[in-house]
């Protein structure tokens, strides 16, 4: 094999004063950047392996390794950055596609940071939440236009039969991550974490380990292209069904688990052979229309006696609204919009860096236009892709959206380091491989907490900005685009988003 | 006139009462009672609103509208002779005030709309909203049966008389003194806010008018009038009216109960209140407020579901007395039961006899 001209990323520098020769970062690193060299009591590092997920310098008990970036020493050159050279190279070296992990990295602009929340001053008070109620109760799904009530002797009685609900504490749901892409352990501690937060946890196109069917009631079950692991049981233990058209990392591309990764329980929750490519198609190959889909949606409506209800989640892409409408009149109860920033466990670089638009931008618009059809409250809207924070939910929220999906935010609580190496199933930290030494590396008590804390610490911080909006209750902030004001946005931007620039 | 906010800021006094047995009472016995609040206003809006006061036009929608000058009128009389019988048209009566000032022209028509029956609340709804976005200069105030709204920019004692309310008689008085911290010097900003023969004052400022907005906006409400408050009459058209719910379960839509006593309320209950709680989530007014609202049938005093205004409330007889403060009710009367209304708790009086 000729030299490779790609550049490594990160330089490892041990400090060797204070290596004690544990072995650690040997037995802990995947991908093979640590080896010791008993003749000369040495441990040499092969820095051009390193991807930068920090599990040697997490776990070095003497503090003795440091990465740092590689100081790329190009010529400087303003089109033709290290990452492009880079990614050339590699192209030159192997004829292929790119593959790559986690969300969109590129510099697009971030809104949520050019978008500012309100508080209240005088005319209203603000409303402390350590003292008083504060609500962040959401229910997602079909809503009746309007109630139809009896007067009885007893008082008012509930005509109206209310389509099926799901009701969440915190409006933040965990996005689909599948058994495959992610570890039975990362799975397991989301179904764990969403029951004890009184939220759902989503299998993504991964079907549903046996070993997971108690927590059906927190479970969002995924009808993907490839329909793995869909079966009777697998749709009565859920608690909602998604149907998945499009996803945020890669709109209009299918899914590719590789054989490698399809080890016997895999292989069992998937209804595939082991060691068999697991292909998702591009499309659903029985939805080709919208009137297709809603032949789906009730397919599946029906299968489960219309108990609990279906979701279509789509990548958000430029004629979302339009989409949404038609999602909604197809009979959908939740509609998800996936942005450009949502995380893959492997996508096609060219295709999770260039395709999609910005979530906030899908959501203002499918908001705005399902509400000029006066269609709104027949589905919920969940959005995903990229969020941080409790300050993007909230943004979010006011911006039209019902609730939100988290996927990266939650990985990264229980250890995700966002190496974007997830395609290579060799995750250090035991959260992207089927890999038995390394994925019992998440100790699911641990990374369960992990996630409850992070969704209670959002949920306090939330409930802190409503009161300072001095609103007491998350549905009278959803929409509430009057609650945001934007900065450093175009008169065009400030349109699409529904929102006044601060100061106004 | 320039408007800087989507969203008015105000204080305010509030006093209502309704003679359930349908006594029409004089208009100075409300300006009695809302004057003794004079220091909850600071004299940029003051208003009220009367049931009864038209007997003799009681079939026909009794149509209140400003307007900046004649052009403006004309355009507005055009729009009303194209889609409505005008059985009376006049200016409604006023007297000098020294300190009511620059009034604009102020009508009043007695119309029935050109439309088939069982249809006439809609179409009057749609032509005040459009009279108010797409005419310029021109506000509906009132457009109700039997009943009428008078506002100007000044303190509530002093528009009482401009509009020479002693010479009406009510079964239902709603007043409101203002207290406005923008948007100064706009008639159609002081209280009452109204549609059709939904009126509302309001003390109070509603953080979810974002959403109340463009809830409405969905049923075709067009919020024009620049002031939180006019989402509170339209939620009221749109709930009581159009989808017909009873006036308890409305309360509980506009001022939630929390989730904590839902769980504890018995089933059937709990049932009730999660369902209007998840579909009118977006109709749950957060914020501080109490509000008077007047309809045909009755008047309805709320508070927010944390009260953060005050308001309390007194009988006598068949009377019922709504106001911000105690003072205004015993000014007018002597209550034989005062008690202050409980959060998101509707103090509800219904007109039971006959309009007298």
């Amino acid at each position: 094999m000729s030299l490779s001209l790609i550049q490594q990323e990160f330089v490892v520098e041990r400090d060797d004063e204070k290596c004690i020769r544990c072995e650690v970062c040997v037995r802990q690193c995947s991908f093979d950047v640590h080896t010791y060299d008993p003749e000369y009591d040495e441990i040499v590092t092969n820095d051009s392996r390193c991807v930068g997920c920090h599990r040697c310098a997490s776990l070095c008990p003497t503090g003795a390794l440091v990465i740092r970036r590689s100081p790329l020493e190009f010529k400087e050159n303003a089109n033709w950055t290290p990452g492009v050279l880079n990614n050339i190279y590699r192209q030159a070296e192997t004829g292929g596609v790119l593959l790559t992990g986690v969300g969109n990295d590129r510099p697009y602009p971030i809104y949520w940071d050019h978008i500012l929340l309100n508080a209240s001053q005088v005319t209203n008070p603000s409303i402390d939440p350590l003292r008083e109620p504060m609500e962040l109760r959401t229910y997602l799904g079909r809503k009746p236009e309007k109630l139809e009530v009896d007067m009885t002797d007893e008082g008012p009685r509930l005509k109206t039969e209310l389509a099926p609900q799901l009701k969440l504490e915190i409006p933040v749901l965990f996005s689909a991550m599948s058994y495959g892409a992610i570890s039975f352990n990362a799975a397991l501690s989301l179904a764990r974490a969403a029951e004890i937060a009184g939220t759902y946890y989503n299998t993504g196109e991964g079907g549903l380990h046996r070993d997971l069917y108690r927590y059906g009631k927190n479970t969002i079950v995924q009808v993907a292209s490839g329909r793995f692991g869909v079966h009777a049981d697998y749709l009565d233990v859920a608690a909602a069904i998604e149907i998945k058209i499009g996803q945020g990392a890669k709109p209009g591309i299918g899914g590719h688990l590789p054989g490698e990764k399809v080890t016997g329980p895999i292989s069992e929750t998937r209804m595939i052979p082991v060691g068999t490519d697991a292909l998702s198609p591009a499309p659903q190959h029985d939805i080709y229309s919208i009137e297709d889909l809603r032949m789906l949606i009730y397919a599946l409506k029906e299968a489960v006696e219309y108990k609990k209800p279906v979701s279509v989640k789509i990548a958000a892409v430029h004629n979302s609204a339009a989409i949404a409408s038609g999602m909604v009149r197809a009979g959908a109860d939740i509609i998800v919009l996936d942005g450009f920033r949502g995380g893959t466990g492997a996508a096609p670089l060219v295709i999770r860096d260039n395709v999609g638009i910005p979530i906030e931008l899908a959501i203002a618009s499918v908001d705005t236009r399902l509400r000029e059809e006066g269609i709104r409250s027949q589905a919920s809207l969940i959005a995903a892709g990229g969020f941080r924070s409790s300050a993007d939910v909230i943004k979010a929220i006011a911006l039209g959206a019902d609730a939100v999906y988290i996927g990266t935010a939650a990985l990264v609580a229980m250890g995700c380091h966002l190496c974007q190496k997830c395609y290579t199933g060799k995750c250090n930290w035991g959260i992207a491989t089927q890999d038995p030494y390394l994925e019992k590396r998440l100790n699911p008590d641990i990374a369960t907490r992990r996630l409850v804390n992070l969704l209670n610490a959002w949920g306090h911080e939330m409930k802190e900005m409503l009161g300072g909006m001095g609103i007491n209750a998350i549905e009278s902030l959803r929409g509430n685009r009057l609650q945001l004001r934007g900065v450093g946005l175009t008169d065009t931007e400030l349109d699409i988003l529904g929102i006044l620039p601060a100061g106004r | 006139m320039e408007m800087r906010s989507e969203k008015d800021i105000s204080g305010c006094s509030l006093a209502g009462f309704i003679s359930e047995s349908g006594e029409r009472i004089s208009g100075d016995v409300i300006i009695s009672s809302i004057a003794v609040m004079h220091e909850r206003g600071n004299g940029l809006g003051g208003g009220f609103a009367a049931y009864g006061i038209y007997p003799d036009y009681r079939d026909y929608y009794a149509l209140h509208l400003i307007c900046d000058d004649d052009k403006s009128r004309e355009q507005a009389e055009r729009f009303i002779e194209n889609n409505f019988y005008i059985e009376c048209k006049e200016p409604i009566p006023t007297r000098n005030v020294p300190s009511i000032t620059d009034p604009p022209i102020l009508m009043r028509y007695f119309i029935k709309p050109m439309v088939e029956s069982g249809k006439e609340d809609d179409f009057v709804m749609h032509a005040a909203m459009k009279i108010n976005a797409e005419i310029d200069g021109v506000y509906v105030i009132s457009s109700g049966k039997n009943m009428g709204a008078f506002k100007a920019v000044g303190y509530p004692e002093d528009v009482g008389v401009f509009f020479r309310l002693e010479e009406y008689e009510g079964y239902t008085w709603i007043a409101h003194g203002r207290f406005p911290t923008n948007t100064p010097g706009w008639w159609g900003g002081a209280h009452p806010f109204t549609i059709l023969d939904w009126a509302v004052v309001h003390n109070g400022e509603i953080s979810s008018y974002g959403i109340n907005k463009r809830y409405l906006e969905m049923f075709g409400y067009r919020c024009t009038l620049l002031t939180d408050t006019e989402v509170m009459a339209y939620l009221f058209d749109l709930l009581l009216r159009r989808h017909r719910l009873p006036v308890e379960i409305v309360a509980k839509a506009l001022a939630s109960p929390f989730w904590e006593d839902i769980e504890r309320m018995p089933p059937g209950k709990r049932e009730l209140m999660m369902a209007v709680r998840s579909v009118y989530g977006s109709a749950l007014v957060n914020g501080p407020f109490a509000i008077l609202l007047g309809y045909r049938d009755g008047l309805i005093g709320l508070n927010d579901r944390i009260k953060l205004r005050p308001l309390v409330a007194a009988r006598k007889g068949d009377m019922l007395y709504i106001a911000s403060e105690e003072a205004a009710i015993r000014e007018i009367t002597n209550p034989a039961d005062v008690w202050m209304p409980k959060a998101g708790e509707p103090v509800i009086g219904r007109l039971k006899g006959e309009i007298q």
